[in-house]
């Protein structure tokens, strides 16, 4: 690892700030951005530490009902905290890594990184959240652009995630066996004027909604509903885990249990 | 009822007191005043010729110290192969030179280029990326088959193939089994490969090299299962240090699996750049540099035809093997495919006729050699794969069949050149029987099919061949070694024991079963006993630990050097006593005269050998302390009855190990407990061949699982709560322990359990035309096989 300058600001404004400087990389949980450093893949000058940022930390519920989660708490806490009012996220965020990284690593780390395998995006898109910056929001359909590809600016922070609560959820990952991450994960959201279905660690293109099973669920939500889909394999990632034609399969297969989980 | 001190008590380890408190001392808890760090620049192809390697930037860089490259080296010798292997045309194997730095071409990824030494490890790294390299891709070879054919890349232009050698075992025997085959009535054919694993001991590899300018003296500090034979490898045949003048000290060592067992470039480069440096110079590999530079394991491509009688008995064996050598050969990697695999061919039964070919073959990868079980898992995997998919050809219940092919009377020669001295295949196969409970299975597998598992059992027998080696006989084969073992027994004047041992502890837990040994032959407590390891210096010239081999040999050393104790410590007691040697009894650390009540105790001997002023010096010298060299009659058998049970998610393909059982016969057990944690750490190791680990390389030669990222370890969760059963004993006829060894067994004997488990689940399902799933059994794996079937 090279050498490089720490910055623990405490407000979002001096964070802001601080990242406007030459060669500055927001830190979170790190859980990403540490390892790359380490393999000397990046070399940024200066690491702004989101982690002392208090308005950037926590959950709760705001008066439209939806679920605030600052962009700097961990998964650990999410898990904790949202067993009750939204078992779905919570199972989602206690299965990510292992203890370690769940008591490091952030919601806003993990939208913000866009990883194709990564759990976190198929909540977001699964649910339709907004995401808060520092300086605009971004709805989750408009904020996933490909892999490790965001619509986030240069120096732009995830200050928050606002879910809108659904009726039912769940989230299945069929692990990927080496580093657990997800071969492929769906998200299942059931809500009073749909379902919305997304899907990560399956497509080139990163996270993705499922329409056409979006369309059979919103219509009669259950697993019988699914039984004439199937996925295109075209658009699969290919590597030593799995075909694209056995990813697409998955895709059906989870699905399938989150819809019964959910039920 | 359980002793609860001596042979056969379960003490806990007494090593792990350090080992669980962070007071272990591994290699790179050294560090020397005025050391500096190395660093390796490796190549990132798999093929190429170094045009030039030009370091000046990088010498200017901060801290740099040195910088050596292959040129550097080209005084000295390459590193060296200890076994030579004779074909079947009759020709030596095809043995291409290993530069310590390579030498006008990159034959591998990671292959050593370069060694940065700073007086930091960032500033090596850092001078190593200012290295300017001018390298010309090759086309590389990583496929075996394709390594063989006419036209092909050669790994090493001057030779005049990629093949090593084309070995044929008993070649004698090739026409014989031929025709049994051709007239046969039934044949079972299986091609199958043996995935290449890397080993990931949990430590990586460390070295440092520490040259005294006053004296001329080296010594090395490494990671190694066996110190001695780095010290005459790295000494007489690369730097040309005597063994004198160079000390080589293996400390605690975490875990070697195999792949600590051979001389690596680093340890050379690390002792000849403190010469150079005039400092200590330290290197520990990262975990993404032991992926590619540890040797790998296993990587073989086999047919095998078993032909049967009309009963099912089992009349001729042939089998065609491609062997990777990677693209250097590793210490002992000639040995692993022929001797230490085709002699293993007869498995547990009489088959009388038996072939093994194997074509060991140069490609752009790691170089392969040992890696726990070491040629007996290749050799049992086929096998018990083989005799499984015989038994559902033939229509033969799959224990039926393999017990009608049991051997039975021992000794027994097989027709592969080893004789079975001891066993007892039923019984081992009824321990297992009684534990997997057959008559519940299928009550259980209706269970599985309402939740959507398919559920299968399978159960495979296993034999090795441990307790390596009788030196004649190895020598005969190809080594350049002997492998005998030593001990000094030390006995200190006021009754404690020091033991020097020439085996090496790198987990096995020597340090708590060696003492129970000692400890039961004199009558004194375990306390009283510690054992020294590691270090050439205190230690007497060994061969070290692997192949199974410390307590059945380095232990009958160790018996050997003690009863040469207690026959002088008579001595003394019966001038002590007045009375006949002959008539002197040593029971419970007393010496008594037979049929009197006189006696004296271990510490009046033991001070009046180093305080002889009442002592027979005319007879004996003072002092008590003596080396034995064991050199063994025979290898040993150890042998066993695996079953497993699993569930395969008929939707994802997933493998889930529901129970796993292993009956085993080790002879006498020393520890049971630390039998059974090796036999625990081997079916780890074995399942996570069967359904997990696998080292796969792209059609370029670039790893394509070169971190934990994409390398799946077995973890806990992955893992059932084994039920291991070591009853079973059929003591060893030819050591003095009667033991046979247990650190390779689990890994043996689980590959094709859980494979034919599988097999049977699909089977049982209805996929009638799934005969095997080559490991590991992954999801996809397994998957694609439901649905191609």
């Amino acid at each position: 690892m090279h050498n490089f300058e720490l910055q623990r600001p405490t407000t979002i404004a001096d964070a802001v700030s601080a990242l406007s400087g030459d060669e500055a990389q927001a830190l979170s949980g790190g859980q990403t951005l540490l390892p790359t450093m380490k393999q000397r893949l990046a070399a940024p000058e200066t690491l702004v530490s989101l982690t002392s940022i208090s308005e950037m930390q926590g959950v709760c519920t705001n008066d439209t009902g939806q679920m605030c989660i600052g962009g700097a708490t961990t998964h650990a806490s999410v898990a904790a905290e949202t067993a009750n009012s939204f078992p779905g996220l919570s199972g989602l965020a206690s299965h990510i890594g292992d203890p370690a990284v769940r008591n490091r690593g952030t919601i806003g780390g993990s939208l913000a990184n866009n990883d194709p395998a990564a759990c976190y995006p198929a909540a977001a898109l699964g649910t339709g959240a907004m995401i808060i910056t520092n300086s605009r929001e971004i709805a989750a359909d408009d904020f996933f652009d490909g892999m490790f590809s965001t619509a986030l600016e240069e120096g732009e922070i995830i200050t928050e995630v606002r879910f809108p609560v659904p009726e039912a959820s769940n989230y299945q990952k069929f692990v990927q066996p080496a580093s657990r991450f997800a071969l492929v994960g769906v998200f299942v959201a059931k809500y009073s004027d749909g379902v919305r279905v997304a899907v990560t660690g399956a497509s080139n293109d990163g996270v993705f909604r499922w329409t056409e099973a979006e369309t059979a669920l919103t219509q009669a939500f259950g697993t019988d509903a699914l039984v004439n889909l199937s996925v295109d394999a075209g658009d699969m990632i290919s590597d030593l885990h799995g075909t694209p034609e056995y990813r697409a399969h998955l895709v059906k297969v989870m699905t399938s249990r989150a819809v019964s989980a959910s039920a | 009822m359980p002793k609860d001190s001596g042979i056969g008590a379960a003490p806990k380890r007494r090593e792990d007191v350090r080992f669980l408190t962070g007071e272990g001392r591994y290699t790179d808890d050294i560090n020397i005043h005025g050391q500096a760090y190395a660093h390796f620049l490796r190549s990132d192809i798999a093929h190429g010729t170094i045009n030039s390697v030009d370091t000046s930037a990088a010498e200017a860089m901060p801290g740099v110290v040195k910088i050596l490259t292959g040129a550097d080296f080209e005084g000295v010798g390459g590193i060296p192969c200890g076994w030579q292997i004779t074909d079947r045309h009759g020709e030596v194997m095809q043995e291409p030179a290993h530069p310590v730095l390579a030498q006008g071409k990159v034959r591998h990824v990671g292959d050593p280029i370069a060694m940065v030494i700073a007086d930091s490890l960032e500033q090596a790294r850092d001078a190593a990326a200012a290295i300017n390299l001018d390298i010309t891709e090759l086309p590389a070879v990583v496929d075996m088959k394709a390594a063989l054919t006419d036209g092909s890349t050669k790994v090493h232009d001057d030779l005049t193939s990629n093949l090593c050698y084309d070995w044929g075992f008993v070649e004698e025997n090739r026409d014989a089994v031929d025709a049994a085959i051709k007239g046969a009535h039934h044949v079972t054919t299986l091609e199958l490969t043996n995935n290449r694993l890397v080993a990931n001991p949990m430590e990586p590899r460390v070295a440092v090299g520490d040259y005294a300018a006053g004296t001329g003296d080296y010594t090395l500090y490494t990671t190694s299962q066996n110190p001695h034979v780095i010290r005459l490898l790295m000494g007489a045949f690369v730097l040309g240090i005597p063994e004198h003048k160079l000390r080589v000290v293996a400390p605690d060592v975490g875990g070697g699996f195999g792949t600590k067992i051979f001389h690596y470039a680093e340890e050379a480069a690390c002792t000849f750049a403190s010469k150079a440096c005039r400092r200590p110079v330290k290197w520990t590999a990262s975990r993404s540099e032991a992926f590619i530079s540890d040797a790998h394991g296993r990587d073989h491509v086999t047919k095998i035809e078993l032909a049967m009688d009309e009963n099912g008995k089992f009349l001729a064996l042939r089998t065609d093997t491609m062997a990777n050598m990677g693209a250097y050969l590793s210490t002992f990697a000639p040995s692993v495919p022929t001797w230490l695999h085709g002699t293993l061919m007869a498995g547990n039964y009489t088959t009388p006729l038996i072939y093994v070919n194997v074509k060991a073959v140069f490609t752009n990868t790691v170089p392969v050699d040992a890696y726990r079980g070491a040629g007996r898992p290749e050799a049992t995997f086929q096998l018990e794969r083989v005799v499984d998919k015989a038994a559902r050809e033939m229509g033969i219940d799959p224990i039926e069949l393999r017990r009608r092919n049991f051997i039975t009377e021992f000794p027994y020669a097989t027709p592969v050149a080893v004789e079975y001295d001891t066993g007892d295949y039923h019984a081992t196969m009824d321990k297992l029987e009684a534990m997997v409970d057959l008559a519940g299975f299928e009550s259980r597998r209706a269970e599985s099919a309402t939740r959507g598992k398919l559920r299968g059992i399978g159960v495979a027998h296993y034999i090795e061949a441990c307790g390596i080696a009788p030196s004649n006989l190895v020598g005969q084969l190809g080594a350049r070694a002997g492998l005998y073992e030593s001990a000094t027994v030390r006995v200190n004047a006021t009754g404690g024991i020091t033991v020097m041992t020439g085996s090496h502890s790198h987990g096995q837990g020597h340090e708590t079963a060696f003492p129970q040994v000692v400890a039961e032959m004199i009558g004194i407590d375990e306390s009283m006993i510690e054992i020294e390891h590691g270090d050439t210096a205190n230690t007497p010239m060994g061969m070290g630990t692997y192949g199974s081999r410390s307590i059945a040999v380095g232990g009958s050393a160790m018996v050997r050097a003690t009863e040469k104790i207690i026959n002088k410590a008579k001595k003394i007691a019966a001038h002590l006593l007045e009375a006949a040697e002959a008539d002197i009894e040593l029971s419970g650390g007393q010496f008594s005269v037979a049929g009197t009540d006189k006696s004296v105790a271990w510490g009046d001997v033991t001070l009046a050998a180093y305080v002889p002023h009442n002592y027979p010096l005319e007879d004996i010298e003072p002092g008590l302390e003596e080396t034995a060299f064991y050199d063994p009659a025979n290898f040993t058998y150890p042998s066993g009855a695996y079953g497993c049970e699993v569930e395969v998610d008929a939707e994802t393909g997933k493998v889930d190990i529901l129970t796993f059982c292993a009956a085993d016969d080790f002879g006498n057990l020393v520890n049971p407990m630390i039998v059974e944690g090796q036999v625990h750490g081997g079916l780890a190791q074995g399942i996570g061949q069967a359904l997990m680990e696998n080292c796969a390389y792209d059609e370029n030669g670039q790893l394509l699982s070169g971190s934990y990222m994409d390398y799946t370890m077995p973890r806990a969760d992955d893992l059932p709560a084994y039920q291991v059963d070591s009853s079973a004993c059929t003591p060893c006829t030819h050591n003095p322990l009667g033991v046979k060894g247990c650190g390779e067994a689990g890994a043996i004997g689980s590959p094709p359990a859980v494979v034919n488990a599988v097999v049977d689940a699909l089977q049982r399902a209805g996929h009638s035309s799934v005969t095997h799933i080559d490991m590991p059994l992954t999801p996809a794996r397994v998957w694609s096989a439901m649905n191609e079937s």
